[in-house]
């Protein structure tokens, strides 16, 4: 049998035997090294996770893992009561909220206009501009953010007022990343949206124009239903990764004065983690944040169910 | 009757036309503003730029703050340290997606399902900060080490799944009678399957390049000795938040304009992304559509 035919059937069963395994030792030299790589370096460090339930501070990081101090759940219990704790949860799950709603919003309103708009020149122009932010590096934009939003900044000289956006140590600092933010990756996010826009049958649009529908209505009752699947698959994902808040955005957006608002649990993982060098503990708040993460995203998928929308999962 | 709302309706949806070209007007205001404003302020007399940040056309031309840049920040050093992360970091990186991808198109191999399963999984869990930081460091020693930003990321699976489905969609018969004349798998992989990818190992090298480019936090955790154009730029900022200190400003004053300088560090980190972009654009909503063929 030739390898061609063989790769025309999708599943083929093959008997294990050296006779293969020498005839496919091409295959396997080219695959097995980055096989060893995946393993050295996505799966060595998914067994880290059992720092959570050990001791780990410097003087038994040496130790092998059986010699180290078992903990239990010490180290959930100390992330848990830590000062800073529910201060970072709430900015995280704010943070994520607030993303998710003008982010979403923002992205659909974005790839709605563009649906719309006929000028196809124009159009071109608009989507080409609006997808550069998303090439640009977070030190780049919070270096430009930091120009625009300071005090004294360009969006205060421009409007003659002292806003505050990068010095209030208020929830208003979420408001400040989630529009940078959005600032970011409103042309890219609408891509999604686009798309499956450009995937709604046209016939419905000239029917609806021959019953007298205006532009307005025709959004509201073809468009917008058409990318209902879209925006719930969209939705259960941002909610599922709603702890994931990246560390990278808030560290380079944020200041010592507005700090306690932007700290989030990522971050923290790495300030009690890696800065105070309590690699357990950082182990802990990490796991926690990934555990919540599925159980949201099950939760999420589970409500989607009962409103009789389509499922992610 | 009916003719006469029929076109009330064409005259309302005709001023939502114009309504619409005004707000992306707008968009692109917003969007292209900052950035006018951040290469104006870069070429810009320092003193002179403290009286106004608004402006889009240097008021008193200079090329000081990059001479400054360049001279005190040893920007020439993270450059050639960006540049060559992001050449070799695309090159290693396409090879290898390349070699991968095309063994896992290969329906026949044995380890196929296997091989890709393992992969797959690493796309929705990891380890997290903390084991990665320590074998990377303490394990590996990689610590400070050039390596550290090219092996660790060496194969993103999304742009392997990418090859693979643009692999899956050639022909065969090419392979086929390759094979015929005697050529082994690897020939075959390097004569026939490389040069027929080059669109997508394209698209697959520009987000190699970007992400390497852009890369941040690696240099933050591992390799702060080994400074890229992202992080220096981000020292930068470290040192301008001083600022919020009133005495630190004083003395501030007399020397270059932090905030000149900080836009003269953008405008360099920002530069090579904006030359390759009409290459991205090119590639990536093609890039895009082929990864929406799920497996």
């Amino acid at each position: 049998m030739s390898a061609g035919k063989a790769q025309k059937e999708k599943a083929i069963k093959q008997k294990f035997s050296m006779q293969l395994m020498y005839k496919q030792r091409y295959l396997l030299l080219m695959s097995l090294p980055f096989v060893i790589w995946l393993i050295i370096f996505k799966y060595i460090p998914l067994w880290g996770w059992t720092m959570a339930f050990q001791e780990v501070k410097p003087k038994n990081l040496s130790k092998h893992i059986w010699e180290r101090p078992f903990a239990g759940l010490e180290n959930f219990t100390k992330a848990f009561s830590d000062r800073m704790f529910n201060q970072t949860l709430i900015n995280t799950i704010g943070l994520s909220i607030l993303g998710i709603a003008v982010g979403t919003a923002m992205a659909i309103l974005f790839a709605l206009m563009l649906n719309e708009i006929r000028f196809v020149k124009f159009k071109k122009v608009t989507q080409t501009i609006s997808y550069l932010p998303h090439f640009v590096s977070w030190v780049v934009i919070a270096s430009i953010a930091k120009m625009v939003l300071n005090d004294g900044g360009m969006l205060d000289t421009l409007s003659g007022t002292k806003l505050g956006l990068m010095s209030t140590n208020s929830p208003l600092f979420w408001l400040t990343v989630v529009l940078v933010n959005t600032w970011k990756e409103v042309g890219w996010d609408a891509i999604v949206y686009l798309s499956a826009m450009a995937g709604i049958d046209q016939g419905l649009y000239e029917a609806a124009k021959v019953d007298g529908a205006n532009r307005l209505q025709r959004i509201w009752h073809i468009t917008l239903p058409g990318i209902k699947p879209t925006i719930v698959v969209l939705l259960i994902m941002g909610i599922g990764g709603a702890l994931n808040v990246g560390m990278e955005r808030q560290m380079l957006l944020s200041n010592g004065i507005v700090q306690d608002h932007a700290m989030v649990l990522s971050w923290f993982a790495y300030v009690r983690g890696i800065g105070n060098s309590n690699y357990g503990l950082g182990t802990a708040i990490g796991m926690f944040q990934s555990l919540v993460g599925i159980i949201l995203l099950f939760l999420a998928n589970k409500v989607a169910g009962w409103l009789g929308e389509s499922r992610l999962i | 009757m009916a003719n006469t709302k029929a076109n009330r309706i064409k005259s309302r949806d005709n001023i939502l036309d114009y309504i619409l070209l005004a707000v992306f007007l707008l968009l692109i205001v917003i969007t292209v503003y900052p950035f006018v404003n951040v290469l104006a302020i870069s070429f810009n007399d320092p003193i002179d730029t403290m009286r106004n940040i608004n402006f889009i056309f240097p008021r008193q031309f200079t090329l000081s703050n990059y001479i400054y840049v360049f001279k005190e920040n040893n920007l020439g050093n993270a450059f050639l340290l960006s540049v060559l992360r992001s050449v070799i970091g695309a090159g290693a990186g396409v090879i290898c997606t390349a070699m991968l991808a095309y063994v896992l198109s290969r329906k026949d191999f044995y380890f196929n399902k296997l091989f890709t399963t393992l992969f797959v999984i690493t796309m929705y869990v990891s380890g997290g900060l903390i084991p990665e930081y320590l074998l990377l460091m303490r394990d590996l020693k990689l610590g400070n080490n050039f390596l550290v930003y090219i092996i660790p990321g060496l194969i993103w699976v999304y742009n392997m799944i990418l090859v693979r489905s643009f692999i899956e969609g050639l022909p065969l018969a090419l392979q086929e009678a390759a094979r015929v004349d005697g050529a082994n798998d690897f020939i075959i992989w390097a004569r026939i399957v490389l040069p027929l990818c080059q669109p997508v190992l394209a698209t697959v090298a520009l987000f190699y390049a970007v992400g390497q480019w852009n890369s941040f936090m690696d240099t933050y955790l591992y390799a702060k000795e080994l400074p890229t154009l992202q992080y220096v730029l981000y020292e930068i900022m470290e040192k301008a938040q001083v600022k919020i200190d009133p005495h630190a400003a004083e003395q501030m004053k007399n020397a270059v304009s932090p905030l000149s300088i900080r836009m003269a560090v953008t405008i360099v980190a920002t530069v090579p992304i904006i030359i390759v972009y009409p290459f991205l654009q090119k590639y990536f909503v093609g890039g895009m559509t082929v990864g929406a063929v799920k497996d």
